[in-house]
């Protein structure tokens, strides 16, 4: 099954309420796997395709301001579009799921696999100060995995969720797990677990708004002094990374995504040769996990990371490894070309491991 | 167990589709898989290509650059990857509007005449079963059986009745190998 | 007579609706927006909707729509409100949805949403307030600006070579046929705000009944945004918006 395509059938699986896209190169699979599913025959889901990813993303808000697992997926122009929604639905603290299938830009760009929106996602994207909790799937396993964990963790914070996956991930097939159908929430556990959702004054409750503006500075101030306050206990609980071979390597790999497989091969590839070659692989790219990474930092070498950017999540890794002399240099392809292992190992060893 | 295979030709030649039933072969199989296909517009017509990885062990990269088994069918594919067989290795190719022949000694090299063996079947669509059917004869990852298997869960219901013709050409395309 | 007697129930003529919240509305004296709001929850209690109405507010004067209007609201990002509404409707069929949009949010930054929303039939109502002007923003053109009315932004009237034709949208959503019912009132008088009233009633039965999109807009006066007293508003949109824009409906199916 592919990336997109597993995603999708997870969605269903997790009882979601709704989905809305449009279509965009490479993870048009999503809507087209979804339609064909016909989900309202048999959950309920709604499956709508929007006129633009502008209004995708502000039927996600609708939704969302209802208490429903709702989700949509795109592509990076796509996706720069969605902006505008993202930040409403942080600033508004309503819990939703946007998959972002990245492909080469900037512009119209290229549709192969690119992980150049890596600041876009992890450092707001939209405007004000927001976060968005970024989970990077690594393998069609993990693309249908996380659609559960984004929306567990959405909820759970009241907060937009991203999957943040790319071309290769997206259509690539692979050996899936998938979970059984869970049954979509009733109002009255929507009325329980989410009080603040729109869905009428059902015994004369108190009216519920869902609102993001605040005219008055101190409140405002206050708003986001709230929001500043879930993002650091995210921080503090949800960081999540896969670490393999990192206790006692004398080089690390950095990666993420599908990068992060290319990078697996290539640490075979070094340990073939006799080098101890660590892999570290974020899989929340926002909360980073700095103190992992920080950690091996201490004890290696030298660091590469390796992406599909021009230096990205470098920029984090530096951070992580700030009190240490540990030298950091970048590999990294762009326009949609994803290197091949053996061009990565060259790199490792011109830049690391020969130095 | 670890069987690093691209397979490339024409966009419309099921190139795509083949990598995808072997795929299914090697999970009915219990392996572990991966198919990794070039995707957009050149589906359409232009140069098509999939990597497929079956291993017995968690799979790295679906990106490679060197392949245990290569099966081209056009001369571009032919020219870009004869170089990226692993010594050892095997390549297939499909002589039909073949000008310049692979040259190299380190790897098995085979020619089928799948194209023209086609023109003998009742359809022209069975033509990538006919060519997967020579790989599994040159290079036996797994059975037969099992793509079998794969094709019935690949195919929705209504199209079954085909079954039959795709068996026809695997059982072919093994006789081409000779 | 004393005042325990007048406000006795037996003698009660009118009263406020329940719904519209007791607070100063920020909107001017004179501004429509205060009627409409009025007439929207008494129509909503009347239909005895108070416990599944969801009102999604847009970005202009009305934002703060939620202030004044005591059901379920939501505010939407600027003209994106028939989106928000549309994903609204279909996960919670059973409830009474609808927007509350201006001029720019609606026939300007919010084109898109707002045809597509009615091309799919949303079973949602768009209430559409046209007052010809952004008020909140203070005073520059709206799509539907008359030719010659001065804004801030058309500081000596608007020009066609400049600036194009008034938009006359609901002309235009009448067309689609996801619509089911649009329709143009005011409120200047007594009479037109019950018609307006009747309208938005009508409306909202079709939402409920899902019969497609409905829409009704609203001519309104923003007397600050066009320099004039309100009586004066009043007598300027008769003379001149009624022209361009002629109230009644523009399609009842």
């Amino acid at each position: 099954m592919k990336g997109n395509e597993a995603l999708a059938i997870s969605a269903i699986r997790y009882g979601c309420d709704g989905y809305f896209g449009y279509p965009i190169t490479p993870q048009s699979e999503v809507l087209e796997t979804l339609e064909a599913e016909m989900p309202w025959e048999t959950t309920g889901m709604v499956v709508l395709q929007a006129e633009s990813e502008l209004a995708s993303i502000n039927m996600v808000f609708g939704g969302a301001a209802c208490g429903k697992a709702v989700f949509t997926s795109s592509s990076s122009p796509g996706l720069s579009l969605m902006q505008e929604g993202i930040s409403y639905l942080a600033a508004a603290e309503l819990p939703a799921l946007v998959v972002n299938v990245m492909r080469g830009g900037p512009g119209l760009g290229t549709i192969h696999p690119s992980q150049s929106d890596y600041f876009q996602a992890t450092k707001g994207g939209g405007h004000g100060d927001y976060h968005c909790i970024v989970l990077a799937p690594s393998s069609v396993q993990e693309m249908a995995d996380f659609v559960w964990l984004g929306w567990d963790l959405a909820f759970k914070y009241r907060t937009p969720a991203m999957i943040l996956s790319d071309g290769v991930i997206g259509q690539m097939m692979e050996k899936v797990v998938l979970p059984d159908q869970r049954p979509r929430r009733t109002e009255e556990e929507i009325r329980q677990q989410c009080p603040w959702a729109l869905n009428g004054r059902k015994g004369l409750r108190k009216q519920n708004i869902v609102r993001s503006l605040e005219l008055d500075s101190a409140k405002m101030e206050l708003n986001n002094i709230r929001f500043q306050e879930t993002y650091r206990t995210i921080e503090a609980n949800e960081v999540r990374i896969e670490m393999i071979d990192t206790d006692d390597c004398d080089f690390l790999l950095v990666a993420f995504g599908s990068m992060a497989r290319v990078c697996e091969k290539v640490k075979e590839l070094a340990t073939d040769d006799g080098y101890k070659v660590g892999l570290a692989r974020p899989i929340t790219l926002w909360p980073f996990p700095y103190e992992q990474i920080g950690a091996v930092a201490k004890h290696c070498k030298g660091i590469m990371v390796a992406e599909l950017n021009a230096g990205q999540m470098i920029e984090d890794v530096r951070l992580a490894a700030k009190s240490t002399e540990c030298p950091i240099v970048h590999y990294g392809r762009m326009g949609g070309i994803v290197p091949n292992p053996e061009e990565v190992y060259e790199a490792l060893k011109a830049q690391i491991i020969n130095k | 167990m670890k069987q690093e295979i691209i397979i490339a030709g024409f966009g419309g030649q099921g190139v795509l589709s083949m990598g995808k039933i072997l795929a299914y072969a090697g999970l009915m199989e219990d392996l572990e898989v991966t198919w990794m296909p070039s995707y957009g517009p050149e589906q359409r017509g232009g140069t098509a290509n999939v990597t497929v990885i079956l291993s017995d062990k968690r799979i790295s990269s679906p990106i490679i650059d060197s392949f245990t088994t290569a099966v081209v069918l056009n001369q571009q594919s032919l020219d870009k990857f004869e170089s990226k067989v692993k010594p050892g290795g095997v390549l297939i190719y499909d002589s039909y509007g073949i000008h310049r022949e692979p040259t190299r000694t380190d790897i098995t090299i085979y020619r089928v005449n799948a194209m023209e063996a086609t023109f003998n079947l009742k359809s022209s669509k069975t033509f990538n079963m006919l060519v997967l059917g020579a790989l599994l004869k040159a290079c036996p990852m797994v059975k037969i059986e099992s793509v079998l298997q794969g094709l019935k869960k690949a195919l929705p219901e209504r199209l079954h009745h085909l079954l039959p013709a795709n068996e026809e050409a695997l059982h072919l395309g093994e006789s081409l190998i000779k | 007579m004393e005042v325990n007697d007048i406000i006795k129930p037996e003698n009660l003529v009118y009263h406020k609706p329940a719904l519209l919240k007791d607070c100063t509305m920020h909107y001017c004296p004179g501004c429509s927006h205060s009627t409409v709001h009025k007439i929207v929850c008494e129509v909503i209690e009347e239909m005895g909707a108070t416990e599944y109405a969801i009102g999604v507010a847009p970005v202009g004067c009305a934002v703060f729509a939620y202030n004044y209007i005591d059901v379920d609201m939501s505010e939407a990002a600027h003209g994106r409100a028939p989106a928000v509404a549309t994903a609204i409707k279909r996960l919670q069929p059973d409830k009474l949805v609808f927007t509350y949009q201006g001029d720019g949010d609606l026939a300007a930054i919010g084109t898109c949403e707002t045809i597509h929303a009615a091309n799919r039939g949303e079973n949602i109502t768009i209430i559409f307030i046209n007052n010809a002007i952004y008020g909140m923003t203070g005073g520059q053109m709206a799509p539907t600006t008359l030719l010659g009315q001065k804004t801030a932004t058309t500081p000596y009237g608007r020009r066609v070579d400049l600036n194009g034709y008034p938009l006359a949208i609901s002309n235009l959503l009448a067309q689609l046929d996801g619509t089911c019912f649009v329709t143009r009132q005011s409120v200047h008088s007594p009479a037109a705000v019950r018609k307006a009233k009747a309208a938005i009633r009508k409306a909202f039965e079709n939402s409920m009944a899902r019969k497609g999109t409905s829409v009704v807009e609203i001519i309104g006066t923003c007397n600050s945004g066009w320099k004039l007293s309100p009586v004066d508003a009043n007598n300027w949109m008769e003379e001149h918006m009624f022209e361009k824009y002629p109230i009644g409906d523009l399609k009842n199916v």
